[in-house]
C-alpha cells in the first residue's frame, strides 16, 4: 500500500542540541500507530515539525507523495493533516454543535460565508448531529463547553478533528487528564475511527497503547529506536535501556 | 555643522530625559505583564509636586526633587494596593481600560488642583548658563539631563546585574512562578520594582520639564511616546530601552529642527516602520 | 432527531424575536428622543454617527479580540472621504456621499488592519495608537485637500433621494440616520451569527485551535477590519452630512479612546451592548461637560476603573446576564 504520510530524515537542533535527529517514518492509510518516548525525547518537537509549527533544519514531511515541508501549518490541515491537543483547546464560550459546525463549514470552504447560519443548514447541523452522536455527545450539542465534563471536552476534540475529514490524524495524549472511570468512553471512539484514516497517536499510557496500536514507534533523545509490533516492544533492549537506564537489561538476563 | 551638532545634543539629552521617564514601565512592563497607560501620569504628578515645592515653598531644586520623588511614590501606594492589584494577569483590554480611568482622574484632579496653566520649575543658577566646549556652547541644563540619565542608566545596570535583589528581579522577569517556588518573595520585588518605576518617572518628569513641559494633559500627551519607547525597545530591557530612546529621540528631534512643518509625522511613521519590522522590540525575547 | 429540529427552530425563533424587540426598541428609542429633544436632533444624530463607530469596534475588539486605541482612523477617513467628495468635486448626493465614507472607511480599516495585525500585545496597542497619531498629522499636512487644523468646510448637501431637503433643524439628517443606523445594524445582525462571525469569536479565543483547523486568523481579521472599516465610515459620512463639516478631532486619539470606553461601558461582543454604551455616554458626556470639561474627564476616569471593578461586562452585559439568570431560574 502507498504511504498516504512520510517522514524522511527530519532533523531539528535548538542551539546545537539535536532534538529531532533524523527520523524517518513511513503510514499508510488505515495504519493505527502509537509513537512513545520518555520525558524529554523530543515528542512534542516532532508533532510541530510534522504539523508545520516549526521548521526543520532538514528533512522531508510528505503528505499523499507531496512534499509539504515548506507549507505552513494551515496549509498541511486543509491538505488533511489533523491534529488533536493535549491540553484541550476548545472555545470556552462556544457549544459542541457550533466547534463542529465551525470544523464542518472550514472543510468544505464555507467558513468565510457572511450570512446564514448553520443552525438553518440541513446539511451541516445533520452532520455534527451524527458526529457528536457516534461520541455520544449529542445531548450536549447547544451546551457551552465551559459547562461539560472534561471527558467530554476530549471527545469533543477528537469530533473536532474528525469533522475535517483528515487523511491523517495525530492524537496528542487524546485521554490525558481524564479520571479512569471516563477513559473507557475515549477509548470506545478510538476502537470506532474511520477505517480509511492513518492514526499517529502520541500516548503515555501502555494499557491505552496496547489496546488501541498495531505498531509502536518509540522515540529516545530525538532518534528512533524501535519500530514494530507491540508485542515486541518492552522485549526489546534499547527500549528497556531508554526507559530504565543501563542496568535493566542486566537485571534481565538475570 | 552647527544645526547637526544642535540636534545631537538636544536629541541626546531629549532621548535620556525619555529614558529616564520610561525606564520604569519597562521594567514593571516585562516584569508584571501589566500595560500600564498611567505612568505619565505618575511623571505629571512629579512635576507638579516640583513646581509646587519650589514656586510656593520656596525649596531648592534639589529639595524639590527629593520631594517630587517620594511624594509621587507616597501618592502611588495606595493606587498600587488598591486598582493595580486587581488587574495583574487580566486581559490586556481590562488593564489598558484601568489604567486609562487613572490617568484621566489624575488629569481631572491636576487641572482642578493646579488650574490649566503651563508651570514651571525654576532651576538653580548652576544649570541656567551655557557650557563652553570651546567650538560651541551647550545649555547646562542638557548636560544635566544627559549626565542624569547616564547615571540612571548605570545604576539600573548594576542593581539588576550585580546585586541580590537584581537577580531576584531577572528571576521573576524570566519565570515568576518558578521564582517564588525557589522562595523569591515576589511580591516584595513587585511592590519595589513599582515604587522605584514610580519614582523614577517622577524625577523624569521633574527633570525633563523643560523639554516636556509640566501641564494636566502632559499625561495622555506623552502617554504615546512612552508607551512606544518600551514596546519598540521591547518590555524588560535595559538596553533595548536605552536604545529606542536615542533613536527615538534622534527620530523627534531631526524632525522638530529640519521639517517643523509635518509635525509628528515621521516620528510615528518611524515607530510603525520599527514595530513592523521587529514586532516583539529591538531587544525583544522571543516567548 | 426530532426532537433537535425542535430545539433548533425555538431556538431560531427566539433569536428572531430578539432582533425584533431590538429593532422596535431602536425606533421606539429614536421616536422618544425626537420628542424629547426636538431642540437638539444634532446632538442625536451625532449620537448616532458615534454609535455606528462604536459598533465598528465591537466588530474587531468585542468580536475578535484586538483591541485598539486607534480606531477613529477609520471613522475620520469616512468622514473626510465624504466631505472631499462634495467640497471638491460637488458631489453632493447623500447617498453618494455615504457610499465614499463607506469605501474611504473600508479603505482605511485595510490599511490599519494590514498594520496593527502585524503585532500582538503591547506593540499592537501601540501600532494603533500611532496609527491615529499618523492619520491626524497627515490630515493636517494635506490641508488642500482637509482644510488642516480649520476643518473641511464648503460640504453640501442635495436632497436626499431628490425630495428632502436637509434643513436646519436637522431633522431629515436625523431620520437619514436612523434609517443608515437600522440597515448597518441589522445586516450586523447578520453577520454576526454568519458562519464568518462564528469563526472570528472562535479567533477571539484561541487563534491557534482555529489554525488547526485549517483557517487562517489573519485573513479573517483583516477581512474584518474593512467590514468594521465600512461601517465606522457609515458614520463618518453621517456625520460630514449632518454636520457640514469635518474636523480633525475625528480623527484623533480622544475620539479613539471615547469609542473604546463606550464600547466598554456598554458591554463588547454585542451589538446592543454597544449602543448602550454610547448612548449613555454622550448623553452623560453632553449633561456633565457643559458644565465642566475637565471633571467630566475625572467622572470618566472613575466611570473606566468602577466598570472594570464591577460590571466588566458592560451595562447591557451584566443585565442581559441578569435577565438570563431569573429566566433560567423560572420553571
Amino acid at each position: 500500500m502507498s504511504a498516504v504520510f512520510e517522514v524522511l530524515n527530519l532533523k531539528k537542533a535548538f542551539s546545537g542540541l539535536a532534538v529531532t535527529n533524523d527520523v524517518t517514518l513511513s503510514m499508510a492509510t488505515g495504519d493505527r500507530v502509537a509513537l512513545i518516548g520518555p520525558n524529554g525525547a523530543g515528542k512534542t518537537t516532532f508533532v510541530n515539525l510534522v504539523t508545520g509549527n516549526l521548521r526543520p533544519d532538514s528533512g522531508d514531511v510528505r503528505l499523499n507523495g507531496e512534499t509539504v515541508t515548506k507549507v505552513d501549518a494551515i496549509g498541511r490541515v486543509r491538505r488533511g493533516l489533523v491534529r488533536s491537543f493535549q491540553v484541550t483547546r476548545l472555545f470556552q464560550e462556544m457549544t459542541p454543535a457550533e466547534h463542529v459546525a465551525l470544523a464542518i463549514l472550514q472543510r468544505d470552504g464555507r467558513a468565510g460565508a457572511m450570512y446564514g447560519n448553520f443552525l438553518s443548514m440541513p446539511d451541516v447541523m445533520d452532520e455534527t448531529a451524527a458526529l457528536l452522536g457516534t461520541l455520544g455527545l449529542v445531548h450536549l450539542l447547544h451546551r457551552k463547553v465551559s459547562e461539560i465534563a472534561y471527558g467530554q471536552q476530549r471527545l469533543l476534540e477528537i469530533a473536532v478533528a474528525l469533522a475535517l475529514k483528515p487523511r491523517v490524524l495525530l492524537l496528542d495524549e487524546p485521554a490525558a487528564g481524564v479520571p479512569q472511570s471516563d477513559t473507557g468512553r475515549i477509548e470506545q471512539a478510538l476502537a470506532e475511527l474511520p477505517a480509511d484514516l492513518a492514526v499517529l497517536m502520541i500516548e503515555h499510557d501502555m494499557d491505552l497503547v496496547f489496546r488501541f496500536a498495531r505498531r509502536v514507534i518509540v522515540l529516545a533523545a530525538g532518534t528512533i529506536i524501535f519500530d514494530g509490533l507491540p508485542a515486541d516492544v518492552t522485549k526489546n533492549a534499547a527500549v528497556r535501556e531508554a526507559y530504565l537506564g543501563s542496568y535493566a537489561n542486566a537485571s534481565h538476563a538475570a | 555643522m552647527q544645526t547637526f551638532f544642535s540636534i545631537a545634543v538636544d536629541a541626546f539629552a531629549y532621548g535620556m530625559v525619555l529614558f529616564v521617564i520610561s525606564i520604569g514601565l519597562s521594567v514593571t512592563m516585562g516584569l508584571m505583564r501589566v500595560v500600564n497607560l498611567a505612568h505619565g501620569a505618575f511623571a505629571m504628578i512629579g512635576g507638579y509636586i516640583a513646581s509646587y515645592a519650589a514656586q510656593s515653598l520656596g525649596l531648592g531644586y534639589a529639595a524639590a526633587i527629593l520631594l517630587a520623588v517620594f511624594g509621587t511614590v507616597a501618592i502611588s501606594i495606595p493606587i498600587e494596593r488598591l486598582l493595580y492589584r486587581r488587574i495583574y494577569g487580566a486581559p490586556e483590554l481590562t488593564q489598558v481600560l484601568m489604567t486609562i480611568g487613572i490617568t484621566f482622574c489624575i488629569i481631572g484632579i491636576a487641572n482642578y488642583a493646579f488650574g490649566p496653566t503651563l508651570k514651571t520649575i525654576p532651576l538653580p543658577t548652576a544649570l541656567q548658563g551655557s557650557a563652553d566646549l570651546g567650538f560651541r556652547s551647550i545649555a547646562t541644563h542638557r548636560i544635566f539631563a544627559i549626565v542624569c540619565g547616564l547615571v540612571v542608566a548605570g545604576a539600573l545596570w548594576y542593581a539588576i546585574e550585580k546585586t541580590a535583589f537584581g537577580v531576584k528581579l531577572r528571576a521573576s522577569v524570566d519565570n515568576a512562578s518558578m521564582a517564588a517556588a525557589l522562595g523569591v518573595r515576589t511580591e516584595i520585588i513587585y511592590a519595589v520594582s513599582f515604587a522605584v518605576a514610580v519614582g523614577l518617572a517622577a524625577f523624569g518628569g521633574v527633570l525633563g520639564a523643560e523639554l516636556l513641559p509640566v501641564e494636566p494633559y502632559y499625561a495622555l500627551r506623552y502617554m504615546v511616546t512612552f508607551l512606544v519607547v518600551v514596546s519598540v525597545g521591547g518590555a524588560g530591557s535595559i538596553p533595548g530601552a536605552l536604545l529606542a530612546c536615542l533613536l527615538l529621540g534622534g527620530i523627534d528631534t531631526t524632525g522638530r529642527y529640519l521639517m517643523p512643518e509635518f509635525g509628528e509625522f515621521f516620528f510615528y511613521l518611524a515607530v510603525i516602520a520599527i514595530i513592523c519590522i521587529f514586532p516583539r522590540g529591538l531587544a525583544g525575547r522571543v516567548r | 432527531m426530532t426532537e433537535e429540529t425542535v430545539a433548533v427552530t425555538a431556538r431560531q425563533s427566539r433569536s428572531i424575536g430578539r432582533d425584533l424587540l431590538g429593532i422596535g426598541a431602536i425606533i421606539s428609542a429614536a421616536a422618544i428622543g425626537y420628542l424629547l429633544f426636538p431642540d437638539n436632533l444634532a446632538l442625536l444624530t451625532r449620537i448616532i454617527a458615534i454609535a455606528l463607530l462604536v459598533l465598528s469596534l465591537d466588530l474587531v475588539t468585542g468580536y475578535c479580540g484586538v483591541a485598539t486605541l486607534g480606531h477613529a482612523a477609520l471613522f475620520g477617513s469616512g468622514a473626510y472621504a465624504a466631505g472631499i467628495i462634495s467640497a471638491h468635486y460637488g458631489i453632493a448626493d447623500p447617498i453618494l456621499m455615504t457610499l465614499a465614507g463607506i469605501v474611504g472607511g473600508a479603505a482605511a480599516g485595510l490599511v490599519c488592519g494590514v498594520i496593527i495585525l502585524r503585532a500582538h500585545g503591547l506593540p499592537q496597542l501601540v501600532l494603533s495608537i500611532a496609527l491615529i497619531y499618523l492619520f491626524h498629522e497627515f490630515a493636517n499636512k494635506a490641508s488642500s485637500w482637509t482644510g488642516g487644523s480649520d476643518g473641511l468646510s464648503g460640504i453640501s448637501t442635495d436632497p436626499l433621494l431628490g425630495m428632502f431637503e436637509f434643513d436646519l433643524w436637522g431633522q431629515t439628517a436625523y431620520f437619514f440616520g436612523v434609517a443608515l443606523l437600522l440597515a448597518v445594524l441589522m445586516l450586523l445582525r447578520v453577520l454576526v451569527r454568519s458562519p464568518f462571525g462564528m469563526l472570528c469569536r472562535g479567533i477571539k479565543e484561541d487563534p491557534l485551535r482555529i489554525i488547526a483547523m485549517g483557517a487562517s486568523p489573519k485573513t479573517a481579521l483583516i477581512k474584518m477590519y474593512v467590514i468594521s472599516g465600512a461601517v465606522a465610515g457609515v458614520g463618518g459620512a453621517l456625520n460630514a452630512i449632518s454636520t457640514q463639516v469635518v474636523g480633525l478631532d475625528s480623527l484623533s486619539f480622544t475620539l479613539s479612546a471615547e469609542s473604546l470606553v463606550m464600547l466598554v461601558l456598554g458591554g463588547g461582543g454585542s451589538l446592543f451592548g454597544a449602543l448602550t454604551g454610547t448612548v449613555v455616554f454622550m448623553l452623560f458626556e453632553d449633561y456633565v461637560s457643559a458644565a465642566n470639561p475637565f471633571h467630566w474627564l475625572t467622572m470618566v476616569g472613575v466611570l473606566l476603573i468602577a466598570v472594570v471593578l464591577f460590571a466588566p461586562k458592560g451595562l447591557y452585559g451584566t443585565a442581559a446576564g441578569f435577565v438570563a439568570c431569573r429566566r433560567e431560574k423560572r420553571p
